[in-house]
């Protein structure tokens, strides 16, 4: 039954790609090349199933069997007062908006001074940036089921390029609404990010539903660090109930550079983050860090992988879970340390707080070392909130629901101290301080 | 204010306190010594309402009402305050902004708005400065890192800001050097008056020459075996506690 249901969406897919394949008339063929390779590989490797290890504890079942529309038709009635309270709107900020997976002009601010914020539809198509696409585009996603059909559907998304000794003068937000004009949608954003040498980027990424119908999210970004360059990335997750999300992330590093994405993860139903830091230089830095709080019947799962290559290098990754009601949890974090991979310092921790005998978190580090000297490092720990804590909080007159929501605050909130844009660490706090049901009594 | 009547109470069914009478009025200040494992940390956390504890039996009665059955925060909130002997460390959370949280919640608690954000900032600067309190250490993390007579002293600061009527300073004297000992001292005598109360938990009789009580209790194996003046401290401290505990088996 299961089976015919997934296959109901494979192979919906797969005939709808010749009329989408037809409707391009760009100019770069090997586009086209890669795309139909691309749906070959999808037609061949399918969704991935349960009895793949890293899908052990994420079964995609529940949100494979809508019947999802493909092509949403354009609709242009969403205006700026509809979604400003889901942008960081405090803050002066590029913005790509998309609406349906299409670009919305009027909601989005783009530049080409210094550094290119614009449409991966105008790159593809545009010469001026077939050199960046031949250099970079889909040449760091791995070749799964999943990024095979998002590439295989390539059309919009987000286009960065900083080049080089540059600092983008402001933060980038990339904002994806789905409006339920259909009642169920699948959107398939692909976003490009490439940072030349000594450059310097924040980007704030967001996928939102403005509707109860269903939504599926299959993301892919793909994003490239140069020497001495700096990457800090924002995935502010706090979606509706009715909306999944599948991000695929991939990031590839050069020498001395700095890359770090946070990942709040509050909302939505199945939230799966495949996460990948690849690192092809020395002294490189990789942080990541994540701050999931969950109830309900939702599933978060952090999926990560660092791949030490070079000598010298640092990963640190830290994630803190909070899972009430029957929500499960699951942080499978892998670290590849290669033979030439000599003094690596890579931490992992990973930190959750049950407070529900129905919730769930499967937590599964997952070392490789073949260099000797290194330090690695893991921890995880499973546990309720400290009684003799909470009781020398109500023992000053704190009530013990707040006392709770403190405690938890401040068991997520070390994650946030790396957050630099401050209007994020504000919003994520004032999310967080919600998420958790409590007025905190001082100033977020 | 307090008044204690045969309270017992136990803990996975080991009974620890097995019937304490005690009555402390406004403005005194008592002190209860005994010798390890006695129930001394127990009965302040018992009064101070922590739910580990099972109260089987016996009444805890303060300004005219029984407080047994209340949540910790209740009875905070009616005037008791606990110093805690091992004082929890709490990452994430400023000092500042946990006595914001606890002073609010009081105010809350009677039906007061929350204090203004300046009247809050010069209280808070009052009492640190008059406990010689590093204005840095404000803007730490509630007792994360600090050192044993850093976390004692900002148990006295929390005391300080909350004002409560009793006050039950749980072995506030273990683990301070004597400088830290006569500050801390110092900051719980500047808080007495005729219309609050303070109960002293602890071992030695050396805290006493600081804060002088009025009664001293001893407490042996869950009961307080013999009450008296000042003096009492004095000769627990030169002839240890066994003389107690041989006057009382006679």
């Amino acid at each position: 039954m299961t089976k015919e249901l997934k296959m109901e969406l494979k192979e919906k897919l797969v005939s709808s790609f010749l009329a989408f394949e037809e409707e391009y008339t760009g100019a770069n063929d090997d586009l086209h090349k890669i795309r139909n390779q691309a749906i070959k590989d999808f037609e061949t490797m399918g969704f991935p199933s349960r009895k793949e290890e890293d899908y052990k504890y994420t079964s995609l079942k529940s949100i494979l069997k809508e019947d999802y529309s493909l092509f949403p038709k354009k609709e242009n009635a969403i205006e700026y007062k509809d979604i400003k309270k889901y942008l960081i709107h405090e803050i002066d900020t590029y913005d790509l908006v998309f609406i349906d997976g299409i670009y919305s002009s009027h909601l989005s601010s783009t530049t080409h001074d210094k550094i290119d914020v614009c449409l991966m539809s105008s790159a593809l198509n545009k010469d001026l940036y077939k050199p960046v696409i031949d250099n970079y585009f889909n040449k760091l996603a791995p070749k799964n089921g999943l990024n095979s059909l998002n590439t295989a559907f390539t059309k919009e998304g987000a286009f960065i390029h900083i080049h080089k000794n540059t600092l983008a003068d402001k933060p980038i937000q990339i904002i994806n609404f789905s409006t339920g004009n259909e009642s169920s949608i699948l959107v398939q954003p692909r976003n490009l990010i490439v940072v030349d040498e000594n450059s310097h980027c924040q980007i704030i990424e967001r996928h939102q539903s403005l509707t109860e119908h269903p939504v599926l999210t299959n993301s892919v970004t793909e994003i490239f660090a140069d020497k001495r360059a700096i990457v800090d990335y924002y995935k502010i997750q706090n979606d509706k109930l009715s909306a999944s999300l599948i991000d695929n992330t991939y990031i590839e590093q050069q020498s001395e550079s700095f890359c770090s994405v946070h990942t709040f993860s509050l909302g939505g139903k199945l939230t799966r983050n495949n996460l990948n830091f690849y690192q092809r230089g020395e002294r490189i830095d990789s942080t990541m860090k994540g701050v999931t709080i969950i109830e309900g019947k939702q599933h978060v799962d952090h999926n990560t992988l660092v791949h030490h290559i070079e000598p010298n290098c640092e990963s640190h990754q830290d994630y803190k879970g909070i899972f009430d009601e029957r929500s499960v949890g699951v942080f499978n974090g892998k670290v590849v340390v290669e033979k030439e991979a000599q003094k690596t310092n890579a931490y992992q921790s990973n930190n959750n707080v049950l407070l529900n005998d129905k919730a769930t978190i499967n937590s599964k580090p997952q070392l490789e070392i073949f260099a000797d000297d290194v330090k690695c490092s893991h921890g995880c720990t499973i546990g309720q909130l400290d009684e003799e804590a909470l009781f020398y909080l109500q023992s000053r007159g704190i009530p013990r629901k707040e006392a709770s929501g403190l405690l938890m605050y401040a068991f997520a909130n070390n994650v946030l101290e790396s957050v630099k844009i401050p209007e994020i660490k504000k919003r994520i706090n004032k999310l967080i301080a919600h998420k958790l049901g409590v007025e905190l009594g001082f100033n977020l | 204010m307090l008044k204690i009547k045969n309270l017992h109470a136990s803990i996975e069914d080991k009974e620890i306190l097995k019937g304490i009478n005690l009555e402390i009025n406004p403005g005194e200040v008592h002190a209860i010594m005994g010798p390890n494992g006695s129930g001394k940390s127990t009965l302040s956390s018992v009064i101070a309402g922590k739910e580990e504890f099972e109260q089987t039996e016996g009444e805890i009665i303060f300004e005219n009402t029984e407080i047994s059955e209340m949540d910790p925060e209740e009875r905070a909130h009616k005037g008791i305050f606990l110093s805690f002997q091992y004082p929890v460390e709490i990452p994430g959370v400023s000092v500042t902004n946990f006595m914001k949280t606890a002073i609010n919640a009081h105010r809350k608690a009677n039906g007061l708005e929350d204090m203004p954000a300046n009247e809050m900032l010069k209280k808070i600067r009052e009492k640190s400065e008059s406990l010689g309190i590093d204005r840095k250490f404000l803007s730490r993390s509630l007792n994360e890192g600090f050192s044993g007579g850093e976390k004692k002293r900002n148990e006295i600061f929390q005391m300080a800001m909350l004002e409560p009527k009793l006050s039950i300073l749980d072995e506030t004297d273990s683990g301070l050097d004597i400088d830290a000992l006569k500050i801390v001292a110092d900051g719980v005598n500047k808080l007495r008056s005729k219309d609050n109360a303070v109960l002293l938990i602890t071992h030695y009789q050396r805290l006493l020459n600081y804060i002088v009580p009025d009664v001293v209790h001893v407490m042996v194996d869950g009961k307080i075996v013999k009450s008296g003046g000042k003096e009492l401290a004095l000769e627990l401290e030169e002839r240890g506690y066994e003389w107690v505990k041989a006057e009382k088996a006679v």
